[in-house]
């Protein structure tokens, strides 16, 4: 039932909306009488459109919220945006519409129209809903559907029915006589509107008569079963499976207090083949937060490509831990307050089929995700391979994003299952992350029902050793979700399939000689869970892994000698902090260190100090660091012996591309962009661009970010900024976004900041640039070994020289009192944030500190 | 091709005419006094519409330097001499038949107070303009590129200076001498200023693209800006003096100006007052400029980078006292 609106509404006609409203022109503002009822709509009138886009906006808004797509339209494609009935500036009939009439309503103005050619719905909000209803019943003239923040169900958990009951008794002061819904609506944008806008979004429903219908709107959301429009609406959430052959791009503003994630994920479920795109920090009002237009034209104007089938030919992840089901060695050692604790490969294979099993019986269908909230170890092991084994796929967000950035990855891989340790469960419930929980340990019924865990991993493996072990998943299935580190923006969500797991798994191996008879220490989480995949022993130290220096000497020479370890996969933060501890370390200890061949820094760039320094502890290894990315990994190596003969040049090399993979570089032009031009001629500078079998499959949930990144298709554009040089090493040069681009053309960091550190009494440079792109000039940041308390100008002799290594003209030389960089690998300077600061501080501006 | 040069006894008038006759052109100079120039010299007031029309004879283009340039004194001698003077200028060279004037302007035509970073060329805006001179130049140079029957064109050097200066130069030399130089605010705004030679190739091959180019106002630096600690810092070692330890708020700076402007406009004294609020503006916010489209548009590029005009500046020093 639904309760009466709470102002009486009187006829009006339908008009056009008041000139000089932002970003609106008034030729496209068309009134049209459909159905005996008059439609104020805009249009850009394009004739013979190759595809027509018929906007459908939400309440309590109207067409102003697509004049973007409008203005961003390419040619041949027509733009229709309707003000519903009762809504904008269209008719108010005096009746109140429910959503079935709202639908019916939009065929008739469609109908009105003469739209020839294919169309594309796009709807926002309520919207969304009744464009879907239009859209199920003329599916033979669809050519797409765009959705954005909104729904055909309510999904089970969502808080927006109980917020929805609660205003019902007031729906007529929020909503008609006073405008507070449509207030609560526009501030509800990230960044807040500018107040024309604000004012533009009003403009319609000044009174409260002609904001009537902006509570009946509200009071027709079916939450029950008796609700008049709840069957209409369950009808188009059935209807929705006659879009199985038409494109669907999902558009989100996942800071959206109604339509949350769970919406989201309910219309993905839906509609399994859609694009979707989040728009990390955008809300609601996602139309007006981010380039809603843009993307959507892109969209419309891309072909989808082909899934690339899986070259096959690779062995399952799993293959190693099969071939030694029976083999007693140890797999897998991990340090604990007790001691050692150890499994054999033949445990380890048990143990895996076990849980594997236990969760198809459990109901964690193939395709489910499972977040893994659990440091490296025997446990994450077990989850991670039962995982794979089941077809289940891992969601895998470094614990180092912090509370904040754990969240965002959670909310945005939106897991069905959670494995954690309690304390990651108990961070799941407290900040409401999606997905059934699963204890890695068993825990007392009282702590269960605490953390709101469903069950556990010792309780999955019991069941699973009374049942059937499930078909493995094919090469082409999904296989894992791995979040970036965050460094360079929001993290993202890369998402894997097997085989190229397996082809990551196979380049390590090949790239580091990595043989059966080798045993892996890794402090550095992603090598870590690759050692039962290469079939090889394998230990964690004991350590923090998110928080890489805390690693021990002793701890590492612990590591160490407990598997006569080989092979050591570390960070540079834990190397560095290696090196300090290194006087506790007693004769027996530099013994154990004396059988390690081969040592590995990954994670961040490395200084060759840090790695000459590890290797007077590990006299017998060569050093080696590679290059890759969360994307692609590995794509470059080089020894330290290769660092040594590259020398100093523009950057940082990187050492030769690893086999199986191809990097090109996309020269930049004059104003920094990069080309659509690849090219691996030496001395030429650009984006790196990677391919590899061994490459990511796509960025999850993240359309847009996924076309500019696989441009042309195929490749990775890897937003570092570097060349090859004559003898075809590469170098990396810094991050597209840090390039300054100056009247000369661009320049790129890192070499200059090399060179600038080599002088005396500097501790770190980051060199950024000030003023327009086209026309920056370079300033350089220093941090000196003895950092004054304020930011500052250097003085005219360390100005002079600074300007005399540089290599490129330096307007200004400041000192600060530190610089800003990740907080995970301590390493990264944020240059953005810099610049920032000193596009203020040369502007004479008030002084802050950066 | 006759070039007549007004204002040939400043640097940056004196610089232009003999840069023209070192490359063989025949020039003409106006100015008041001597300016010791292997030229045709006329000397007068530019107010003078006589002296004017005579100086201008048989002139193919006028290069209009002669200026009143002043932080402070009363908006009559700016009005009489920068607006009224280039006016007679302008007609006198029309009605010679010359067909090209270029007109010396400067950025603060179009400078409202604001930062200005990495700035393009706006129009000349009298209303928005700080100060007397500043507003003055604007209405000059709107004058000039109204003007019909001519190229006409407005070349704006950012902050001229050079050895013999005594308008940049010689003034902060002059304060540090006293202890008196004070950095406005941090010290840190980036200030784009022009080498005088280069000053001079600019003016010179806007004259030569002036058909080219007419009606257009180009920015001319040297498109190396510095902090405004550096180039005080620099200055004053070329010139062996101590640099400036004083530092002054911005805010106090431009409320001390402000007070000092009154002062010496009610008082009628016509030296420099410590600051004004224009000077306390101009040393505590960023000014540079964009300078592709000049360069590109007059094929000119600064033959003297700053380094090279700090060593000239030190070298005359050290050869004058």
């Amino acid at each position: 039932m639904s309760p009466a609106p709470g102002a009486a509404t009187s006829p009006a006609a339908a008009s056009v909306p008041p000139d000089k409203l932002p970003g609106l022109a008034p030729a496209w503002s068309r009134l049209v009488t459909a159905g005996g009822h008059g439609f104020h709509l805009l249009d850009n009138g394009i004739k013979d459109a190759s595809v027509t886009l018929v906007c459908v906006h939400g309440n309590p808004t109207w067409s102003y919220s697509w004049r973007s797509v409008i203005s961003a339209a390419p040619p041949g494609v027509r733009v229709i945006a309707v003000d519903q009935l009762e809504m904008g500036f269209s008719e108010r009939t005096g009746t109140t519409r429910r959503l079935g009439q709202r639908v019916a309503d939009l065929g008739t103005v469609i109908d009105a129209l003469d739209i020839t050619g294919p169309i594309i719905t796009v709807g926002h909000d309520w919207g969304g809903a009744i464009s879907l209803g239009w859209a199920v019943e003329n599916v033979h003239r669809l050519a797409g559907v765009v959705l954005v923040n909104t729904a055909v169900h309510q999904p089970e958990g969502a808080r927006a029915p109980l917020l929805i009951r609660m205003v019902r008794p007031f729906i007529s002061w929020i909503c008609v006589r006073l405008p507070l819904f449509l207030w609560g609506t526009t501030v509800l944008a990230r960044p807040p509107l500018r107040k024309a806008l604000r004012n533009a979004y009003f403009a319609p429903y000044r009174t409260a008569q002609r904001r009537a219908a902006i509570g009946d709107f509200v009071a027709d959301i079916p939450l029950e079963a008796e609700h008049p429009s709840y069957d209409d609406l369950t009808a188009i959430a059935r209807g929705l499976e006659r879009l199985a052959e038409v494109p669907v791009l999902l558009l989100w503003g996942p800071e959206d207090p109604v339509f949350s994630d769970l919406y989201l994920r309910d219309l993905k479920a839906r509609l399994p083949h859609a694009d979707v795109h989040r728009f990390i920090g955008a809300g609601h009002l996602v139309v007006e937060d981010a380039d809603i237009a843009g993307t959507i034209h892109r969209w419309v104007e891309v072909d989808p490509s082909p899934p690339t089938p899986a070259p096959g030919g690779r062995s399952p992840l799993w293959a190693a831990l099969d071939a030694r089901a029976a083999d007693d060695a140890v797999a897998i050692t991990e340090a604990s307050y007790g001691g050692n604790r150890s499994m054999s490969f033949a445990e380890l294979a048990t143990a895996v089929r076990h849980v594997a099993a236990g969760m198809a019986a459990h109901g964690i269908a193939k395709g489910d995700r499972v977040a893994l909230l659990v440091p490296p170890g025997i446990d994450l092991t077990i989850a991670l391979y039962a995982c794979w084994r089941r077809g289940a796929v891992v969601v895998l967000a470094d614990a180092g994003l912090g509370p904040r950035g754990l969240t965002r990855a959670m909310a945005s891989a939106s897991p069905q299952y959670v494995i954690g340790i309690p304390r990651a469960l108990a961070a799941a419930r407290a900040l409401r992350w999606p997905g059934e929980r699963i204890s890695v340990t068993t825990l007392s019924t009282l702590h269960n029902r605490t953390l709101g865990v469903a069950t556990s991993l010792p309780a999955l493996r019991a069941i699973g050793q009374g049942s059937p072990l499930p078909d493995p998943p094919v090469d082409d299935a999904a296989a894992a979700v791995v979040f970036t580190s965050g460094s360079t923006g929001p993290a993202k969500g890369v998402a894997y399939r097997h085989h190229q797991l397996q082809a990551q798994r196979d380049a390590l191996m090949a790239a580091y000689g990595i043989t059966g008879a080798d045993r892996l220490v890794a402090a550095f989480g992603p090598f870590a869970l690759y050692g039962p995949a290469m079939g090889i022993t394998s230990m964690v130290p004991d350590m923090d892994v998110t928080s890489p220096g805390t690693l021990s000497a002793t701890a590492l020479v612990d590591a160490v000698s407990a598997i006569d370890a080989t092979l050591v996969f570390a960070s540079p933060a834990a190397l560095t902090s290696i090196a300090a501890t290194a006087d506790a370390l007693s004769s027996a200890a530099y013994q154990a260190l004396k059988g390690v061949r081969m040592l590995l820094s990954a994670g961040a760039p490395v200084h060759p100090d840090v790695l000459r320094n590890a290797r007077t502890l590990m006299p017998g290894a060569e050093a080696h660091t590679p290059y890759g990315m969360t994307e692609v990994l590995p794509v470059a190596d080089i020894t330290l012996e290769g660092i040594e003969a590259a020398g100093n040049g523009n950057g940082v090399c990187v050492g030769f591309p690893v086999a199986g993979v191809t990097v090109r570089i996309s020269p930049l032009d004059r104003g920094g962009e990069a080309s659509d031009e690849l090219t691996d001629n030496p001395g030429v500078t650009g984006e790196i661009l990677i391919r590899a079998p061994h490459m990511k499959e796509t960025y999850d949930s993240l359309w847009a970010t996924q076309q500019a990144a696989a441009t042309p298709p195929g490749w990775h554009r890897s937003g570092d900024v570097g060349h090859f040089d004559d003898q075809g090493r590469l170098w990396v040069e810094g991050r597209m976004a840090d390039i300054v681009t100056t009247a000369e053309g661009p320049v790129t960091p890192v070499g200059i900041e090399h060179a600038i550190e080599s002088l005396p009494g500097i501790a770190q440079a980051a060199v950024v640039g000030v003023g327009p792109p086209g026309t920056q000039q370079s300033v350089a940041i220093l941090r000196p070994t003895d950092p004054p308390r304020r930011p500052r100008l250097a003085s005219v002799d360390r100005t002079d020289a600074v300007r005399a290594v540089a290599g490129v003209p330096v307007a200004a030389v400041l000192e600060v009192p530190r610089v800003p960089v990740d907080r995970r690998h301590n390493a990264k300077i944020h240059r953005g944030q810099l610049a920032d600061w000193a596009e203020g501080a040369l502007a004479g501006g008030r002084m802050s500190s950066p | 091709m006759r070039v007549l040069v007004t204002g040939a006894t400043s640097l940056l008038g004196q610089t232009v005419a003999r840069q023209l006759i070192e490359r063989g052109t025949d020039v003409a100079v106006l100015q008041r006094g001597p300016s010791g120039l292997d030229a045709k010299e006329h000397l007068g007031d530019i107010t003078d519409p006589a002296v004017v029309a005579r100086a201008v004879t048989g002139a193919d283009a006028v290069v209009h330097v002669a200026a009143r340039v002043a932080v402070v004194g009363p908006w009559k001698d700016f009005q009489r001499i920068n607006v009224n003077g280039t006016r007679i200028v302008l007609e006198a060279a029309r009605a010679a038949g010359a067909s090209r004037f270029v007109q010396v302007s400067s950025p603060s035509v179009a400078h409202s107070g604001m930062s200005l970073v990495g700035a393009s060329a706006a129009p000349a805006d009298p209303g928005g303009a700080r100060g007397h001179y500043a507003r003055s130049k604007a209405l000059a140079e709107q004058a000039v590129l109204a003007a019909p029957d001519m190229a006409v064109l407005a070349v704006r050097p950012h902050l001229v200076w050079g050895p013999g200066d005594t308008q940049l130069i010689g003034r902060i030399v002059e304060r540090a001498r006293r202890g008196r130089l004070a950095v406005v605010g941090s010290g840190m705004a980036l200030i784009d200023t022009t080498y005088i030679d280069n000053a001079a190739d600019a003016i010179i091959a806007a004259l030569d693209k002036a058909p080219d180019l007419s009606g257009r106002a180009l920015v001319i630096s040297n498109g190396e800006p510095r902090p405004v600690r550096e180039l005080f810092d620099r200055i004053a070692t070329a010139a062996a003096v101590e640099s400036s330890r004083l530092k002054v708020p911005a805010a106090v700076a431009w409320l001390g100006g402000a007070l000092a402007e009154r002062v010496w406009n009610c008082t009628g004294r016509t030296g420099d007052p410590p600051m004004t609020s224009f000077m306390a503006e101009q040393l505590s916010t960023a000014h540079w400029f964009d300078q592709r489209e000049t360069r590109q548009l007059l094929g000119w590029t600064p033959a003297v980078p700053l380094d090279e005009g700090f060593r000239r500046l030190t070298a005359w020093y050290q050869a004058d006292c």
